[in-house]
């Protein structure tokens, strides 16, 4: 990398567009998506759901569902010095991260505040792929400033991928034929051959479930989906739209970009963006590992121990608290924070949200003002938030290698 | 592990040898380690032709007598070949203009009249602004006594000038020089010399805005009321004093030395690598050489967050003045001038400065090329063999990023140099002996200062105080606990002064 950033002009950028684009996997998804029910992810259409969300959502915690993550960005780093750009890059430490497996990782501003998360892959001791939901390329491109023997290139449209996740995934990628998969471990990458050209398979997923993702070229995307549907079939596959995964997803804990949080690159306002250890990311942050962006302040910020909490709750009733202002008590005098996510969970039966909590508060009761609907007339009422400490959803299997029925 | 030193600099450039005296007066012990093997950077006076001699940088308009008194410096060896040089606006005609301990010779009444006036509101803003030259500048928001003190000194210094002197200050700050020049004189060549100080050093000509006022202001800052002193011995007299000073208070230098990189265990240094391999402890490491140099090649980008990176690559250091040597059979003879004794400047208008910067913007450079020519062996005997002389001029613009690069040209730029010459002292082609020409890629490469730049990096108000060279890094503490900057890059910034140096040594000596 040279010391200059060098950005490119719009008009030599082949990827900008007009309309939307269909992802490598678009001809079966549009086949599937009776409804067209559509929802633009980085300028890719992306289901919203397919025949019926909840549907999906149960296929995806009883037997196992397909989501498109292809339009996710994805991010190529190739050089004698990727490890340390990216070291200095992300809050964990990446090298100790060994070959083929994948990290959880988030990367932060000089303030220590989230420019935004995603999953790092280590590939070979020098070659890693970045995956984030939203386009971080003119980050990354700063961030390789100083660190001459490196190649950044996104290869998004290079790598279509898949996320098979639910119960069955590992029993139905076995019946496809890669023989072995029930011996990957969580956050392992593995590699099979695949038609002409090879297949990589990854243990990672946004449901909390046992489930993998899926990468391989373009040109093989048709064939892998029309395999996992007809092997399928047996298992119970199901196609799965952004609303179920934005449900399995809080069920397991997992927080989502310009949802429960904003990149820091992205907000206006003071304090309208996040550290990690607001979104309870600190167990990611490493102050033991080599420098890295944001460690002074994020160590201030720690030592303070002031700054708000993203707290999982548990709230009495049945009626999501979707945009709840929370409070202090039930007389709802003192605000004390707010909800970022509320569903009801089916399958654990119970009322949850994330909550955004100011650091005064976050040992005294909490309280959500939830308004509800019924036959178009609002309701208001004030419920009881408990706080709970572990993900709402986190089966023994998802993390068991080899996975129980494989 | 050996811990010989308390602190060592990199880099024995003047503000590194001035950090080293003022810390070795306070009883650290002190390891200068020079690159090169002589002392001085670009204040080296060397020999460029046989018994010729030179020093790039050439006069001491910035010296300050603290500077002096503080280390010793008369004590050491340091003396004046000559208090102060006058300015000459030569014309080609022999109808110069000459400015000299702040009267105009040769001007108009006119001129003369609105020159008094001019220099009596310049020195009035130099006053109010130059106890901050020597004291380091306030971190905004940091709460602390001292940052708060110093910004409402700062502001009480502006207010005190009166009502209509601070609008008039804040009026003209970021005035192009050739507004500040047209508001007040006639004659091109007036008009002209006094902006050349406005921009010279910076990527900067008459119609820039920007930094013209404060540049003249820095210019004013030393204890010779903008005058300019001629060191005895070149700026390497200035140089060898610095350095027999800072050994005298028992500070160690050693040349021939340049450092590879600093040692890091974790977030601290403990050291400096050799490029010899060998390794040298200490739990302060301070730079004397330019930020990019100091964060990217000493420390490395890997110990930095990546907006302060960013801040710091994005610094403007692409020099774009050359430096001409001339070693002289005989002195020449400028046409209308009984003695070429003075600072004389080739610059017939703003607009002559202005059509040479325009080649300079787009990588190019100009026909005629305005100059600063001294002649210091009129003053001082010991730079060149008896009865032949030495020329040294700052030759502007040449771009460090000369379309083409400059191996194929600076024969050209040479002969535009010295055709340039020639119509101000015809027939000095033929007294020239020897001649060096350093552009701004030979002064990057031969001096390790990124772009060949003066002040390692833009002098610019957006470049200035409590952003120089980029707030985080601007109060001499760098981000990296243990590393501090002294040079140019830090405030105030280049021209030789060793304020840089100074201040740093007192940011060091503050923080144990």
């Amino acid at each position: 990398m040279p010391l200059t950033a060098q950005l490119q002009n719009a008009e030599d950028i082949a990827h900008v567009h007009e309309g939307i684009l269909h992802s490598p996997f678009h001809r079966r998804t549009s086949a599937l998506n009776i409804n067209e029910q559509w929802v633009p992810w980085n300028g890719y259409a992306a289901a919203a759901y397919y025949a019926d969300a909840h549907l999906e959502y149960f296929a995806t915690r009883n037997t196992c569902a397909v989501f498109d993550v292809s339009p996710m960005r994805k991010y190529r780093f190739q050089g004698a010095d990727a490890q340390a750009m990216l070291d200095r890059m992300v809050t964990r430490d990446v090298s100790a991260q060994a070959v083929d497996t994948v990290a959880y990782n988030v990367w932060c501003t000089d303030a220590g505040r989230v420019v935004d998360d995603g999953t790092l892959f280590r590939l070979a001791h020098d070659e890693f792929m970045v995956c984030c939901a939203d386009p971080c390329f003119d980050w990354f491109q700063l961030a390789a400033i100083g660190f001459e023997r490196l190649e950044i290139s996104d290869i998004s449209d290079d790598v279509a991928a898949l996320a098979l996740q639910g119960p069955t995934s590992c029993a139905l990628l076995k019946a496809m034929g890669f023989t072995g998969i029930e011996n990957c471990k969580p956050f392992q990458i593995v590699r099979f051959p695949y038609a002409d050209g090879e297949i990589t398979i990854s243990r990672t997923g946004y449901t909390g479930d046992l489930g993998y993702e899926l990468w391989l070229e373009p040109r093989h995307a048709e064939q892998l989906w029309d395999d996992l549907f007809s092997t399928g079939k047996l298992y119970g596959i199901q196609p799965l739209g952004d609303e179920s995964l934005d449900m399995a997803r809080l069920e397991a804990g997992f927080i989502a970009p310009d949802v429960d949080f904003h990149g820091s690159l992205h907000t206006v306002d003071l304090h309208h963006d996040h550290s990690p250890f607001e979104l309870g990311l600190g167990w990611i942050v490493n102050f033991k590992k080599p420098h890295f962006t944001g460690r002074a302040a994020l160590q201030k910020e720690k030592e303070s121990g002031n700054y708000r909490r993203l707290f999982k709750l548990d709230i009495e009733g049945n009626k999501p608290a979707e945009h709840s202002i929370l409070y202090s008590s039930k007389k709802c005098s003192q605000e004390i924070g707010y909800v970022t996510s509320a569903m009801w969970s089916p399958v654990v039966k119970a009322n949850i949200a994330y909550g955004l909590i100011d650091p005064k508060y976050i040992n005294g009761e909490i309280w959500a003002e939830v308004y509800h609907q019924k036959e178009l007339r609002w309701y208001r009422k004030v419920a009881r938030c408990t706080r709970v400490t572990k993900p709402f959803w986190s089966p023994q299997r998802a993390r068991q290698t080899p996975p129980p029925d494989c | 592990m050996n811990k010989q030193y308390d602190v060592i600099i990199i880099g024995g450039g003047h503000n590194g040898l001035a950090c080293a005296g003022y810390l070795a007066k306070a009883g650290r012990k002190v390891l200068v380690l020079e690159a090169a093997g002589q002392l001085g950077g670009l204040g080296a006076t060397r020999e460029f032709a046989p018994g010729f001699n030179a020093s790039v940088a050439h006069t001491l308009p910035q010296l300050t007598n603290s500077l002096v008194k503080d280390l010793e410096l008369s004590q050491h060896g340091f003396r004046l070949a000559q208090e102060s040089l006058a300015t000459i606006a030569l014309s080609p005609d022999g109808n110069h203009i000459t400015v000299h301990r702040g009267k105009l010779q040769g001007a108009s009444d006119a001129d003369t009249a609105a020159y008094a006036d001019y220099l009596q509101l310049m020195q009035k803003f130099a006053k109010a602004i130059n106890p901050f030259w020597h004291k380091r500048p306030p971190m905004v928001g940091s709460g602390g006594l001292q940052d708060i003190t110093t910004l409402g000194q700062f502001g009480w210094k502006l207010r005190s000038l009166g009502k209509d002197d601070m609008r008039e200050m804040m009026r003209m700050i970021t005035l192009p020089a050739r507004d500040l020049m047209d508001e007040y004189f006639d004659s091109p060549l007036l008009k002209a010399a006094l902006s050349w100080d406005a921009n010279v050093g910076s990527k900067l000509a008459p119609r820039s805005p920007n930094n013209a006022v404060l540049a003249l202001l820095y210019r004013m800052s030393g204890d010779f009321g903008g005058d300019l002193p001629l060191p005895a011995g070149g700026v390497g007299g200035l140089v060898d004093a610095l350095a027999a000073a800072a050994r005298s208070k028992g500070a160690e230098i050693r040349t021939d030395s340049p450092v590879a990189h600093v040692v890091m265990d974790g977030q601290r240094p403990t050291g400096v690598e050799l490029e010899s391999g060998e390794i040298v402890n200490a739990n302060t490491i301070v730079s004397n050489a330019d930020p990019k140099t100091s964060f990217f090649k000493l420390l490395g980008a890997q110990h930095l967050d990546v907006q302060f990176t960013h801040r710091i690559n994005r610094l403007r250091c692409d020099g774009y003045v050359a430096k001409l040597h001339l070693a002289l059979d005989t002195l020449p003879a400028f046409a209308g001038l009984d003695s070429p004794g003075g600072r004389m400047l080739l610059t017939p208008s703003m607009q002559a400065i202005e059509n040479a910067y325009d080649f300079a913007k787009y990588g190019e450079f100009a026909q005629e090329l305005p100059m600063e020519v001294i002649i210091p062996s009129v003053h001082d005997a010991s730079l060149a063999p008896a009865g032949k002389h030495v020329l040294s001029a700052l030759v502007q613009y040449a771009p460090y990023q000369l379309k083409g690069g400059w191996d194929s040209q600076r024969e050209q730029f040479l002969s535009n140099a010295l055709d340039t010459l020639e119509r101000y002292a015809p027939g000095i082609r033929t007294q020239i002996a020897a001649s060096e020409l350093l552009t701004p890629v030979d002064l990057e490469q031969q001096y390790r200062v990124r772009g060949g730049h003066w002040h390692h990096a833009e002098f610019a108000i957006d470049n200035w105080w409590m952003n120089r060279p980029t707030y985080g890094a601007s109060q001499y503490k760098t981000p990296i606990a243990g590393f501090y900057l002294c040079g140019a890059g830090a405030h105030p910034g280049g021209g030789i002064m060793g304020a840089a140096g100074a201040n740093a040594a007192l940011a060091i000596l503050e923080e144990k």
